[in-house]
């Protein structure tokens, strides 16, 4: 059985913040169904690295291939929400699905989904920081991006939540697309880890 | 296209329900301008003649002022770093973000000069040619500021800069504005260096305010 | 496919062409040959500015119209040309960031704004004070004044802008687009101010508006280039600078971080 193409692969990747070096030497290669695990302390650079891939940061060094014609082809959900307030559940899913391409499931099936389904019309500023993560996590349904990275994704979030991000993570990964998670969890289905911030 | 006319339709929804902003601006605008003749007296004749430049700067500094909320909020809840990997590209969100700050920024000006009008005695004929004037010198103040807030978007402080580094720049806005209004000699070639510095402003802007972006992140 | 548990060689970063100017322009050897430039760099200038004083004190002729005063022109002329000059090595040096991310051009950048700035500043002193004899006035709103007052506002502006930002790899990044933008502008504003003198002021003295005899070109060439080695002797002293200073900011912080450690 031949492995199938990889999605992404990493080479000595490097990358400075301010003046400090955060990581360097960091290479991997991520395949359809492919589950990334990052970890390291606080600080070690996890976020830093997730946006170097998203393409916001500058790498120092090293090559980020993706063997695709054309990025994005990525999705963040990281600290911040992305969410309006003034706007209701629909309309914030509605706007990313307009800007980011209509090419996932339907607003209102992604928020079923996430288990905000019934409040589709309350604008976003009555929403807990749970709920709200959950509609970050929505977004990721609207549009259909093969490599998602996700920075703490249970952050916020009960033990339901944690559960629905390892369904959700789940469906991508058997869908045939890639997962990078920053995390101190142990999501299920992980295939590799890479730890930064180890001594020097 | 449909990226930047939802983004268009975004910000223009997003001040509608939040209402207070476009008020506040132009009750800045007005306060402005209505504050001058205390600093130069009541003569009505002196005021009539400096009418125009009062309204344009006025317009001018309430535009400034108006800067800082073209990305902040943008930028503090994580949506400018989700546009930056978004399907529409983000010169084209620049341009919406642009257009609609126009709308929500100059045309309150705009529909709000009348009442200035009236306050420093300036007569109709005069007034219209101010109004338009505005009209055609606003997008380039609105692209200047644009880039201004792009530049200054990744700092925490950066709220005053903006106007700082961009008065300079746009003062040839000003002198023109005013020119369009006055003595007819100087008004037809001035609205047409207005108009022009308009267009190659609000044409150049995108590129510009989205590199700053790009930039300014890293 | 790589194991990411293996440590691997580094890949050598942004390999630069290793031709003339690379090696010139390298931070490390720009150290190296900038230091022993500067004594004898200084020497020139001291007899450049002696020469062109003394031309200017003994040699020159007193203005028909002006008198003695006209002499403030050799001063003046020289910063005004400078004020320009100036921007337009900030102008190169913000193509050098962008387009090549070359490291001695955000140096470059920075070190010249607060110079541009000085010699802006004391163009429009000199001006000032040859203008108070001509005009009757400290001041007067003339096409080339303005334009002058403005870009020291866009000096000004400009550095404010470097020192709001606590990462100055990223400030040079964005001061580079601004004085991108600033270098299409100023002749726009130029151009504006130059139609706004004209439009109400019909007949409007300026300053050294007649013509110049050949006897003043040379004092004034003298002290021109006077000035321009000046300008260049203290771009490269703040050169270096900026550059022990960065060295010893990254330094710090590689001591906080080894501490921490």
């Amino acid at each position: 059985m031949t492995a199938p193409d990889p999605l992404l692969t990493v080479e000595n990747l490097a990358l400075s913040r301010g003046g400090r070096a955060l990581f360097a030497d960091v290479g991997f290669s991520l395949r359809p169904g492919g589950l990334l695990l990052l970890r390291g302390p606080n600080g070690a650079g996890k976020s830093s690295l997730l946006l170097t891939l998203a393409g916001v940061l500058r790498p120092e060094a090293g090559r980020i291939d993706w063997h695709a014609e054309e990025p994005p082809r990525v999705h963040i959900v990281g600290h911040q929400s992305g969410v309006k307030t003034r706007l209701t559940l629909l309309e914030n899913l509605g706007f990313w699905r307009a800007v980011n391409g209509p090419t996932g499931i339907s607003p209102e099936a992604a928020l079923e989904t996430v288990g905000l389904g019934a409040i589709g019309g309350l604008d976003a500023g009555y929403l807990s920081a749970g709920q709200t993560k959950r509609l970050a996590l929505a977004r990721l349904l609207v549009t259909d991006r093969p490599i998602w990275l996700l920075d703490e994704p249970s952050a916020s979030l009960d033990t339901a939540g944690d559960v629905l991000v390892g369904r959700l993570i789940a469906a991508r990964l058997s869908s045939g697309g890639a997962v990078i998670a920053a995390t101190h969890d142990d999501i299920p289905g992980a295939t590799e880890t890479l730890t930064l911030g180890a001594p020097n | 296209m449909s990226g930047l006319l939802t983004i268009l339709g975004r910000d223009l929804r997003l001040a509608a329900r939040t209402g207070g902003d476009a008020l506040t601006l132009v009750l800045f605008f007005v306060m402005a301008g209505a504050i001058m003749p205390f600093a130069i007296g009541p003569d009505r004749v002196l005021l009539q003649k400096l009418a125009p430049g009062i309204i344009w700067l006025a317009a001018f500094l309430s535009m400034l002022l108006g800067l800082d909320r073209l990305f902040r909020a943008d930028e503090d809840d994580g949506t400018l770093l989700l546009f930056r990997h978004a399907g529409t590209p983000l010169e084209a969100i620049v341009a919406a973000k642009l257009m609609a700050h126009w709308l929500l920024t100059a045309v309150p000006l705009l529909i709000a000069s009348p009442l200035l009008a009236i306050l420093l005695s300036m007569d109709t004929a005069v007034w219209g040619r101010t109004a338009l004037a505005l009209l055609v010198g606003t997008p380039a103040l609105t692209a200047f500021g644009t880039i201004g807030a792009a530049v200054t978007v990744s700092l925490r402080r950066g709220g005053l800069l903006a106007p700082v580094l961009i008065l300079p720049l746009s003062i040839p806005v000003l002198i023109f504005g005013v020119a369009s209004v006055g003595a007819p000699e100087g008004s037809s070639a001035a609205i047409l260096f207005l108009a022009a510095i308009s267009l190659v402003s609000v044409a150049f802007c995108p590129f510009a305010a989205a590199l700053a972006l790009r930039l300014g992140s890293e | 496919m790589l194991d990411p548990q293996r440590p691997d060689v580094t890949l050598d970063s942004a390999a630069s062409k290793p031709n003339w100017f690379s090696r010139l322009a390298h931070p490390g050897s720009f150290m190296a040959w900038s230091k022993p430039v500067l004594l004898p760099l200084g020497a020139v200038t001291v007899l450049a500015f002696a020469a062109g004083l003394w031309f200017t004190f003994f040699n020159s002729p007193a203005d028909y119209q002006m008198g003695d005063t006209v002499r403030i022109m050799y001063i003046h002329v020289p910063n005004a040309i400078l004020s320009e000059g100036v921007y337009a090595v900030m102008f190169v040096a913000a193509l050098g960031t962008l387009i090549w991310r070359h490291p001695l051009a955000d140096v470059t950048g920075k070190a010249a704004a607060p110079l541009g700035a000085a010699f802006t500043a004391l163009a429009l002193y000199t001006g000032s004070l040859w203008g108070r004899p001509t005009w009757g006035t400290f001041w007067e709103w003339d096409g080339r004044m303005t334009s002058t007052l403005i870009l020291f506002f866009i000096y000004c502006g400009i550095i404010a802008l470097w020192r709001a930002f606590d990462d100055q790899l990223r400030a040079a990044r964005i001061v580079a687009i601004v004085t991108l933008v600033g270098a299409l502008d100023i002749p726009v504003v130029k151009f504006s101010v130059d139609w706004w003198n004209t439009l109400h002021q019909p007949a409007s003295l300026t300053l050294g508006g007649s013509k110049l005899p050949p006897e003043m070109l040379l004092p004034l060439g003298v002290m021109a280039l006077a000035f321009g080695l000046f300008f260049v002797l203290l771009l490269l002293v703040s050169m270096r600078t900026e550059i022990l200073r960065r060295r010893a900011d990254s330094l710090s912080r590689q001591a906080a971080a080894q501490s921490a450690a």
